[in-house]
Formats: structure tokens, C-alpha cells, sequence
């Protein structure tokens, strides 16, 4: 293998994308859109003012009154340990335990609707001998946990179709039969167009994140180059996915249809637009087949929890894995017809 | 004179038809060898057997001697048929890229004053015309200065002009002593440009040769040629065989056009139309197939 060779192919094919100024301003604007659009249309109130999480919601010593009342709506968890993460983002307003002896109950107090619901709570005789308990922690929005999972998707459009469209045009316009009266040898060709996908995917990625962030201010409690690693990790593995479908495919038809097959299921499955916690466990199996449900999943506990890099390492495993899988795969059974 | 290329019994059986039938050639170094025949005839499959590029079903092609390795790569050049090249390249990228596939080579301003593409080095590939475009794809087919050019009907779509253009690279490219396999299906091109010859039809090789020799060995003398307007029902049949009738014309090649005058004076014919002409590698080809090269 000659590394000349790969960089020659790499150059090409990163000019084909930038010179392309019709799809290149799209692929920067689209993510970007539909960013802002989220941003915007999650940023109103909730329908009920105040949301607490509530520990027992059978024991005697419940706090019945304060959470009758009309602005209150009340959840039931098996345990504080289950409220209170949802406390410190601010998804909450109170944790209430009727359980313990005393009865405790937790806010948090960088937000002001805790200090008004403890008043709320004291303001009901019947309900008093609650002990005050506080935990820190800044409100996390919706588009601050849905980021990770709109450029992870972003990502996975760019490289499957990045990868296995670009490919099946290729060899359709004979651009791959000219490739193979030269030298050239497969892998050759084959590495120059994951490497040239991989940068272009990540460059994207970066500046979408990095202009969005610059009006949003996304909450990034991790460090930056743990979820660049993942990034590159996870779009290594579904760039190498991309691969296998084009590896033998003649047909642009049947390469979108297959690359529709994959995407669709993923976007939806995936965890991008709300979280599978209380998704059926089969739909939950079903979704770690996905490289992007490791993607996503890794990329918000980065963000939103501060994951290191040893939080992570199941989820950059499993892409690195398949990445590897794949890339074998779609190398191995790549051919120019 | 060495053999550069050598085809032995070349068979091609594709699902539902055979495309190349038993051919066997040789191809003599630094001569242009010409591969003619009807679309469909089995050109470009037979071409691209030589290239490398398409696994015969039986039979062998040898270079210099050898089976075709991984090494041949680097020995020829091909300008395919239909080709394609990544889109948004400029014509010195396009020929950077190529480059750089290869270890030796011609350089960059060698390959640009060779094919006249100087004026055109900054130009969007997609904007090239016809003819600069079969220029550029020369260029690419030369990056590796190759022992051998393959050409696949160059010169196909392009005006009498362009043509004319490429024929006088193609002839420089002949005079560096390199050997150039072209197909084709203009008859000119081949008489003009090609030492041997070998016509295709139906996946076999009905005649090889120089185009002179093929000629002679066909045509005796010349072709007596008049509208079929002119010719009787009796005239016709008193006339003498082979006769072909090709866009509302009878063509009699003859040894003595005398002879035939003689016979349409005599049957009353209007000799307005007559033409009495040297026989080109258009008519063998007719004489041949019974078709038209273009048919």
C-alpha cells in the first residue's frame, strides 16, 4: 500500500465536497436549522408548573394536601436515587421521600421554583415534619440533551450516504472502472474514502456544534476531547457500515434503499429525539444493534453527567468493534465492478 | 519485429450471449493495430480482455511473453469507451491525480504540451468540449508513459475537425515507438492511422491485415456505382454479382467497369448518376459482414 496514493484519492474527494457549494451549504445549514428550530419550539413553559418526584406514595406521612395541589403534578420513583440526578438538571422541581424516618424532601437551590414550592409545602399544617434536604446542580433544557443526539444523526446521514452512495456512483459512471486500469490497489482506494468521509463528517460536526453553541451555550460538563473520540469513533463505524453497502452494490436505487433501511430505524430508534428508558425492553434490545445508540448515548453522558473517558469505554468498545468489523467487511468484499 | 500483446483463443460467454468467439492475435511493437467491426461485434469486449480489465472465459493474453500481472498496470495506458472521472476536478488536478498513482511517469508539463491542453489547465473537466475532453482522457492514458496505448473508439461524437486533431496525436504517440491498439468504426480513421487491421464481426475475426493488403486481396479493380432510380427490373438482373444496394444505390465492384458501362448503356440506363470510384475500406467491410460499419 502507498500512502501517495490514498492522499491523492483523500484530496479528490474532499474537493468533490467542498466544491459542491449547493450541498455543501446544506449540509451546514440543515443540522443548524433544525438546532435553533428545537431550541425555540421547547423553550415554553410546561403545562404544570411544578414537577415532583415522590417517594412512596403509599406511606401514611404523604404530604396529600401539597400534592393536591393544582400547580403540582406528582410522579412516583422507587427510590430518591431515581429523583434526584432528575433534580440537579432541573427536570424536577422537589423529591419528596415519604418513606424515610423523618420524612425528607430535596431541592435545589439554584432553581426558584424549589424555594417557592417549599413554601407551598409549608403553608400545609397537615403536611409539616418534612426535612429540608438541597442538592446543587444547573437546569439542563431540552436541546442541551438533545444536541448529542441531532449532530449524532447529522453524522450518520453524512457518512452512510457519504460513504455508500458516493461509492455506488462511482462504479455506475465508470469512474471505478478507470480507478482499476491503474495500479490502485482496493484498500488504497477504500481508505482514502473513509479517511476523506471521516474528516469531512467531523469538520461538519464541529462547526455545526461550535456555531450552534455560540447562541445556545449547551451544557458540557465532560471534556471536549473525550466527545470528539467518540464522535470520530462512532462515525468511523457507521462510515465502515456505509462501505459494506456499497462495497458490491451496482444499482444507486437499491444502495438508497438499503442506506434507507439503515438510517430510518435509526433515527427513530436510536435514542435522538427522547430517551428509550421507558421504551419496551425489546424496542431497547433492539436499539444497541445500532452504532448510533452508543454514539448518542456516549455523547450525552459526556455532556450532560461528565463522563470520562472510563464511563464511556462500553460504548466506544462496542463502536470501535464494529468499527473494525465493518471496515473489514466492506474492504474485503469491496470490488470495482 | 517483437511481439508485444498476444491473444490466444480469447472466448467471452456472457449469460445469454457469446461476445467473443476465438480470436487469436499478435501485436507487433510499436505499430497501431486496429480492431474494426459493427456495434456489437465484440470490440470493446475483446479490447478490454487485452486490458486486463475483463477475465475471458477461456483462452489467454500474453504480454511480452507473460500472463498479465499486477505489473502491466504500469506498462499501459487506456482510454476507455465511456469513462468518468470524480466530478468538480480541473484538468491539472485530473492529471495530478493520476500521477500520482504511478512511481514513473511522464511529468505534468510534458502530458499538457503533448495533448494541447496547456490553455485548459484550470478548467472544470465537466466544461470541457468533446474533443478537449478525449484529450485530456489521452493525457491520463499516457500519465505512466506506457509501452502500450489502448484506445477505445477515441474519437467517437467528435467533429470532422477534432478528429482530424486527434489523429495527429495519436500519430505522435506512434512515433515515439509505442504500441496503440484502437478500435473503431470509422474506416478512415483506421486506413489513416493503423499498420494492421483485423475486422470483427460476431465475435470472430473475419480478416486481418494491412489495409492495403486487404484491399488488394478483395478488390481486383474498382466500383462502378448508380441510383437505383436509373436501373429496370431486367437491367438489374442482367447485371453482374456482387451488387449491393447502400442508400439508394447499386455498388458493383468489378475488375473492368468497361464491362459494366457497357452492359447499362445497353440496357438503356440513365448514366447521370454513374460514378466509377477506388474501393475503401468501407465496401470491404459491406463485401465482409453484408453489413454497414455504422448499421
Amino acid at each position: 500500500m502507498r500512502f501517495r496514493r490514498v492522499w491523492s484519492l483523500f484530496r479528490v474527494r474532499n474537493n468533490e465536497f467542498f466544491r459542491d457549494r449547493a450541498a455543501l451549504g446544506w449540509n451546514f445549514l440543515f443540522p443548524v436549522l433544525v438546532v435553533f428550530g428545537f431550541a425555540f419550539a421547547f423553550s415554553g413553559p410546561s403545562q404544570k408548573m411544578f414537577k415532583v418526584d415522590v417517594v412512596g406514595q403509599d406511606s401514611p406521612g404523604l404530604a396529600r394536601d401539597f400534592l393536591a395541589l393544582p400547580s403540582v403534578s406528582s410522579i412516583g420513583v422507587k427510590s430518591v436515587d431515581e429523583g434526584l440526578p432528575k433534580l440537579r438538571r432541573h427536570q424536577v422541581d422537589m423529591v419528596l421521600d415519604a418513606e424515610s424516618v423523618p420524612p425528607r424532601y430535596w431541592i435545589n437551590d439554584s432553581s426558584p421554583k424549589g424555594a417557592l414550592l417549599e413554601k407551598l409545602l409549608a403553608a400545609k399544617p397537615a403536611d409539616s415534619g418534612f426535612q429540608r434536604q438541597t442538592v446543587e446542580g444547573r437546569e439542563i433544557r431540552y436541546v442541551d440533551w438533545l444536541i448529542a443526539g441531532l449532530l449524532g444523526m447529522n453524522m450518520m446521514f453524512g457518512s452512510l450516504f457519504g460513504v455508500g452512495y458516493v461509492i455506488v456512483r462511482y462504479r455506475k459512471s465508470g469512474v471505478l472502472k478507470r480507478l482499476k486500469a491503474t495500479p490502485i490497489k482496493p484498500i488504497e482506494f477504500v481508505l482514502a474514502q473513509v479517511l476523506s468521509r471521516l474528516w469531512i463528517v467531523l469538520f461538519t460536526a464541529v462547526l455545526v456544534y461550535a456555531g450552534t453553541n455560540f447562541f445556545l451555550k449547551f451544557q458540557m460538563h465532560g471534556s471536549y476531547l473525550t466527545l470528539f473520540l467518540v464522535a470520530a469513533i462512532g462515525a468511523l463505524s457507521l462510515i465502515s457500515l456505509g462501505l459494506v453497502v456499497a462495497a458490491r452494490t451496482a444499482s444507486e436505487e437499491f444502495a438508497g434503499g438499503l442506506l434507507n433501511m439503515l438510517s430510518s430505524p435509526m433515527m427513530f430508534l436510536s435514542g435522538v429525539w427522547f430517551s428509550l428508558e421507558g421504551a419496551h425492553p425489546v424496542v431497547q434490545a433492539f436499539a444497541k444493534i445500532f452504532p448510533l445508540t452508543h454514539l448518542v448515548d456516549a455523547a450525552r453522558l459526556v455532556m450532560t453527567e461528565g463522563a470520562g473517558m472510563a464511563q464511556v469505554a462500553p460504548q466506544l468498545s462496542i463502536l470501535g468493534v464494529s468499527a473494525v468489523v465493518f471496515l473489514a467487511l466492506g474492504a474485503w468484499s469491496f470490488r470495482w465492478e | 519485429m517483437a511481439t508485444v500483446l498476444e491473444a490466444r483463443g480469447l472466448i467471452k460467454q456472457f449469460k445469454n450471449s457469446r461476445a467473443v468467439d476465438g480470436i487469436d492475435l499478435v501485436f507487433p511493437e510499436g505499430r497501431c493495430f486496429g480492431l474494426l467491426g459493427p456495434n456489437g461485434a465484440g470490440k470493446t469486449t475483446t479490447v478490454e480482455m487485452l486490458e486486463g480489465i475483463l477475465a475471458p472465459t477461456s483462452g489467454e493474453v500474453l504480454y511480452r511473453g507473460h500472463p498479465l500481472d499486477a505489473d502491466f498496470r504500469k506498462k499501459s495506458g487506456i482510454q476507455f469507451q465511456n469513462t468518468a472521472l470524480p466530478d468538480y476536478l480541473r484538468v491539472r488536478e485530473a492529471l495530478v491525480l493520476f500521477r500520482g498513482f504511478y512511481d514513473h511517469g511522464r511529468s505534468i508539463e510534458e502530458l499538457l504540451k503533448a495533448c494541447s491542453l496547456e490553455d485548459l489547465v484550470d478548467r472544470d473537466i465537466k466544461k470541457l468540449s468533446g474533443g478537449q475532453r478525449q484529450r485530456l482522457l489521452l493525457a491520463l492514458a499516457l500519465v505512466s508513459d506506457p509501452d502500450v496505448v489502448f484506445l477505445d473508439e477515441p474519437t467517437t461524437g467528435l467533429d470532422p475537425q477534432a478528429r482530424r486533431n486527434f489523429w495527429d496525436l495519436v500519430r505522435k504517440i506512434k512515433s515515439e515507438g509505442k504500441t496503440v491498439v484502437l478500435t473503431t468504426h470509422y474506416m478512415e480513421e483506421a486506413y489513416i492511422l493503423c499498420d494492421e487491421i483485423a475486422i470483427l464481426d460476431r465475435g470472430r475475426v473475419i480478416a486481418q491485415g494491412s489495409p492495403d493488403k486487404l484491399l488488394r486481396e478483395q478488390f481486383a479493380g474498382a466500383l462502378v456505382e448508380i441510383d437505383v432510380a436509373a436501373v429496370s427490373q431486367e437491367l438489374r438482373l442482367a447485371l453482374p454479382q456482387p451488387l449491393f444496394e447502400r442508400e439508394g444505390r447499386f455498388e458493383i465492384p468489378c475488375a473492368s467497369p468497361a464491362a459494366i458501362v457497357r452492359v447499362l448503356t445497353e440496357g438503356g440506363a440513365d448514366l447521370s448518376s454513374l460514378r466509377i470510384r477506388s474501393q475503401t475500406l468501407e465496401d470491404l467491410f459491406l463485401v465482409l459482414t453484408g453489413q454497414e460499419l455504422r448499421g
